[in-house]
């Protein structure tokens, strides 16, 4: 039996080597930001963390416009979460409860949208968007991201699930189905809005493609799309470049670090979705 | 309270539910969708209408000698990334499958992370690690060529460079699909299989890889559609060069409608991906049925 333990053992430890080395990059990238840009490019420049210098990080957020573009990225995404949530648990609910004509092809065209690559659409909704007024506008960025029809599916899915018993005592008490929705079948299924709003968040913070056409002035610009551009401005400077990086990602880290088995839950469903 | 008043009531309900959805799923999808079809049909600037040309985008498209260069690429990426990721993310799972408690939670929160950056985040970071002078990868590459290489200015090296860049990325959603996947694999199938003397590779082949496979083919087939979407991290590493080594479709699409003011022509190109994805999608649909109904 201790035989078989060491080798469980050994294993462990190597399977928690490879990881090590998968997640180096990130590692390097915090080791080169608390550098000074001298130690980077000198000889003396090992691999151990050995020196933390936030020299980069202040230059960073004094120089750049990072503060304006988390605003953006906080304010576009926040909105895009609210809005994606509200309107899709609310079409899941008339999906899932209610018998209206259009009911069946109103499902099939969510449904079939899964096929329709995105970015095959970019170049209509830049022209939608110039349409109306909305380029270089947070609207503008917002508008088109709207459209997650996985957030519909799965609440429909967990909202089938409700017994119809529940459904029937609410509407004896003389409840209608916005009470329903909200005061019934939303707080039973927190876990799970929770899960998607988290997925939905970290998605559209991470959006580069659609931002980057539709924000073109620097005060538009999302946080992804503005970090591309320091990278003209400042040259060659290792250390400001990893501490953008990594200032850059920390919303969506730390969301995921505090959030972890709801993002697993999310992606795990979602997935089965579209399979 | 009549049959008819709580029928009307319902209808009024399910309008006022789906409205909001409805509308913006009309204004913001259906009809840039229909809109790009359209547009490929003419010869359209990115702004302001166009005229009718019939099938002329679609001819030129079947001319046009960069456009063979970015299918090309398209392709070879797809062969870079969707089978070497699949396998890697089979086996992390397999690996991660086995630990228990605590290191599990450890080793699976490492791999997945990189999965949450931003693109422009792990595009600065693997330039960073790249780097023709300072990289820490280029010792690495040294020892295999002899010399240093600055890879994304390099033809030969710049897409298997994207392709590595990208599992990095986004391996960790695979392996977590992976991972839901041996979860619902009944554990007293293996202790059947015990019982019965197979070993560890037996309990793999026959009990683990025909359970799985339902969880791989939905893996193979999301990461075929996703890439061939690529465009984010070619703008970012190698803007489609050197030589057009790394062009793609997206890649080209982005520079005809919005530095050639060629909105026409850029939606014929978006169509020939928007095809080439439905018809995936729907051999995928067919493929999962089959596979569902043995």
């Amino acid at each position: 039996m201790t035989a078989k333990r060491a080798r469980n053992l050994a294993f462990a430890a190597l399977v928690l080597i490879a990881a090590m080395i998968w997640i180096f990059p990130l590692y390097w990238a915090l080791t080169t930001s608390l550098r000074t840009e001298g130690r980077i490019v000198s000889d003396s420049a090992g691999v151990l963390l050995d020196e933390i210098n936030l020299a980069a990080y202040r230059e960073v957020l004094s120089t750049s416009k990072l503060a304006r573009w988390y605003a953006n990225s906080i304010g576009t995404s926040l909105t895009i979460t609210g809005i994606v949530l509200l309107f899709g648990m609310m079409c899941a609910y008339a999906l899932s409860q209610l018998r209206f004509p259009g009911r069946r092809l109103l499902y099939l065209l969510i449904v079939g949208s899964f096929m329709v690559p995105v970015p095959a659409l970019y170049v209509a909704q830049f022209v939608l968007m110039s349409d109306l007024g909305l380029i270089n506008r947070a609207w503008g960025i917002i508008l088109p991201q709207l459209i997650v029809p996985v957030v519909v599916i799965v609440y429909k899915q967990f909202f089938d699930a409700i017994p119809k018993e529940m459904r029937e005592a609410v509407l004896l008490d003389g409840g209608g189905e916005f009470t329903l929705l909200f005061k019934l079948y939303l707080p039973l299924n927190w876990g799970i809005t929770a899960a998607l709003a988290i997925i939905t968040f970290i998605s559209a913070w991470n959006n580069f493609f659609w931002p980057f056409l539709v924000a073109t002035s620097e005060d538009m610009m999302t946080i992804p799309v503005g970090i591309t551009q320091v990278n003209d401005s400042f040259g060659v400077a290792y250390a400001r470049m990893m501490a953008l990086a990594l200032l850059a990602a920390a919303p969506v880290i730390l969301a995921y670090l505090v959030f972890q088995k709801r993002v697993t839950e999310a992606v795990m469903i979602s997935a089965g979705v579209k399979g | 309270m009549s049959l008819k008043l709580r029928r009307r009531r319902e209808m009024r309900a399910a309008l006022l539910l789906t409205g909001p959805f409805v509308i913006v799923f009309i204004v913001f999808f259906l009809y840039p969708t229909l809109r790009v079809v359209t547009m490929s049909f003419t010869n359209a600037a990115l702004i302001g209408g166009g005229d009718w040309i019939g099938f002329d985008n679609y001819a030129k498209l079947l001319k046009d000698k960069l456009f063979y260069t970015s299918l090309w690429n398209n392709f070879y990426f797809v062969l870079l990334t969707v089978i070497p990721t699949t396998v890697i993310a089979l086996l992390i799972a397999l690996a991660v499958n086995k630990l228990r408690g605590r290191v599990q939670a450890l080793v699976l929160t490492l791999f997945f992370l990189p999965y949450v950056l931003p693109v422009s985040v792990v595009t600065m970071i693997w330039a960073w690690m790249l780097d023709f002078q300072f990289g820490i990868l280029q010792p690495l590459i040294e020892t295999v060529t002899g010399r240093p290489i600055a890879v994304f200015k390099d033809p030969n090296w710049v897409m298997p460079m994207i392709a590595v860049v990208t599992v990095w990325w986004t391996n960790g959603f695979n392996v977590l699909l992976f991972i839901a996947g041996l979860r619902n694999i009944p554990p007293d199938l293996y202790e059947a299989a015990a019982l019965d003397g197979a070993t560890a590779w037996q309990r793999f082949a026959r009990v683990t890889w025909p359970l799985l496979w339902p969880v791989t083919a939905l893996v193979l087939t999301l990461q075929l559609i996703l890439q061939l979407k690529l465009f984010d991290q070619v703008y970012l590493l190698s803007k489609g060069g050197p030589f057009n080594q790394s062009y793609v479709v997206l890649m080209q699409m982005y520079r005809e409608a919005f530095q050639l003011n060629n909105g026409g022509y850029a939606s014929a190109i978006a169509m020939v991906l928007f095809i080439t994805i439905v018809i995936v999608s729907v051999l995928q649909f067919q493929l999962l049925r089959i596979g569902g109904r043995k």
